[in-house]
């Protein structure tokens, strides 16, 4: 493939949005009450949708019969190469409104770099989705501090999740060598230009929250060239049972 | 749906500050067949209402519409993609339609005929972005309730039943109603 490189740049910004819309989907119907659960499912649908543009970019990228459904759902484990971050299984509010914030301030300053690519279609996509990911970063901050700085045991499961988390953060900012070369064609995100401003906004808002940040100097990583936690796999084959048991399905 | 373009020329801006820079092309004769076509969603809001149109101009016997998302995820704009071609189909019309994301849709152009559509619907129509930002994050009281027409009305959550609405209740007469967020 002559693109190869833009390909799986296109795989590693979408992946991440469908693989955390996927896990807010799965609250759909199990949300800890009536708003949150049509909140999370809100956002879903917001990340499936821009996920469903750059499939569709990543599709004419790749050219031949490929579609989009076939890249989204057809792919094996190690193809994928979303962050671990966003894998991370829904276990409580806490933990869930945690990896949210922590990808969603992210997210935030991601879009807004990648609103300046030399690539029209990316730079478009950016675009819009920008809109959309400050409601869903004001969403999650909101919440952050509502549970940091509420009850005790919505503290110490808030303070758990951050903790637990934090180990992930790194990631977002580990560059690989199809990172590098689509930097410096102009049509990447650098992101280690917006690292430093991550970590004091997401500082700012644990600190509001009164939580303590993480010191831990332990970051996993791997994610980014398809070595995944354990979680993925098991949510592969939720997310891929339609597609593979009526193959040729539109979504 | 359609392959994404971004184009230049013919980008739709009813209202907002673009307006000026770019040109509206929709072919007036093409203008009663588009508003057939009615969201799906507040089916009292035709697409131009709505500002979904970004342009509709006949070339080599086909009219070829590009419409512009609301949220990435709506699923109304499948619907509405499909809508058209059957509105054009009724009137002889063989039609395409593209989807162009750039640049983003917002709530501006929603016209004022679609503004009093909503409004009449139940839906409180946007505020402006400074005002839309007090209300969600500050608590102000400036969405007026759709029932009574007051303003002491609060936000009972961000996201209510469509990517496009936040769900509020008035203080005085006790009625959940929907709020267009502005985007």
């Amino acid at each position: 493939m002559k693109n190869n490189n833009l390909y799986k740049y296109i795989l590693s910004i979408t992946d991440n949005t469908l693989i955390l819309g996927q896990r807010l989907g799965e609250l759909c119907g199990h949300g800890p009450s009536l708003e949150t659960d049509i909140a999370c499912t809100n956002i879903s649908l917001d990340m499936l949708g821009q996920a469903r543009n750059y499939y569709q970019y990543a599709a004419k990228v790749k050219g031949g019969n490929t579609t989009e459904d076939d890249i989204a759902f057809l792919r094996k484990e190690h193809e994928y190469l979303n962050v671990l971050l966003v894998e991370q299984p829904n276990t409580d509010f806490g933990y869930i409104m945690a990896r949210q914030f922590l990808f969603d301030v992210y997210h935030l300053f991601f879009l807004q770099e990648l609103q300046k690519s030399k690539d029209q279609t990316l730079s478009a996509i950016a675009n819009k989705a920008i809109k959309e990911v400050s409601y869903h970063y004001r969403f999650s901050s909101d919440w952050i501090k509502r549970l940091g700085d509420g009850t005790k045991e919505s503290h110490q499961r808030t303070q758990n999740a951050v903790d637990d988390l934090w180990t992930y953060t790194d990631e977002l900012f580990h560059q690989t060598e199809t990172d590098k070369a689509m930097i410096n064609d102009g049509i990447g995100v650098d992101t280690l230009k917006f690292k430093s401003e991550y970590y004091e906004r997401a500082n700012k808002v644990l600190e509001e929250a009164t939580l303590e940040i993480p010191e831990s100097r332990y970051f996993q990583k791997g994610g980014k060239q398809g070595m995944h936690t354990e979680h993925l796999g098991h949510l592969l084959s939720d997310l891929q049972y339609m597609q593979r048991a009526y193959p040729n399905m539109k979504w | 749906m359609s392959e994404l373009k971004n184009i230049s020329s013919l980008d739709s801006l009813p209202l907002g500050e673009m307006s000026d820079r770019t040109e509206w092309v929709i072919g007036k004769n093409l203008i009663p067949i588009l508003n057939q076509v009615l969201d799906p969603e507040i089916p009292v809001l035709t697409i131009l209402d709505m500002g979904v149109v970004r342009s509709a101009i006949i070339k080599d016997d086909e009219v070829i519409v590009k419409i512009t998302p609301t949220y990435s995820g709506c699923p109304a704009m499948d619907v509405i993609g499909e809508d058209i071609i059957i509105a054009f189909k009724n009137e002889g019309y063989n039609a395409k339609v593209e989807l162009v994301l750039s640049p983003a849709w917002t709530t501006d152009w929603i016209t004022e005929k679609g503004r009093r559509s909503l409004e009449g619907y139940g839906i409180a129509p946007p505020l402006d972005a400074i005002a839309d930002k007090e209300v969600l994050l500050g608590g102000k009281k400036l969405v007026k309730c759709t029932n009574c027409g007051s303003t002491n009305t609060k936000l009972v959550s961000q996201f209510g039943s469509t990517a496009c609405k936040a769900l509020f209740k008035c203080s005085d007469c006790q009625e959940p109603f929907d709020y267009f967020k502005c985007l």
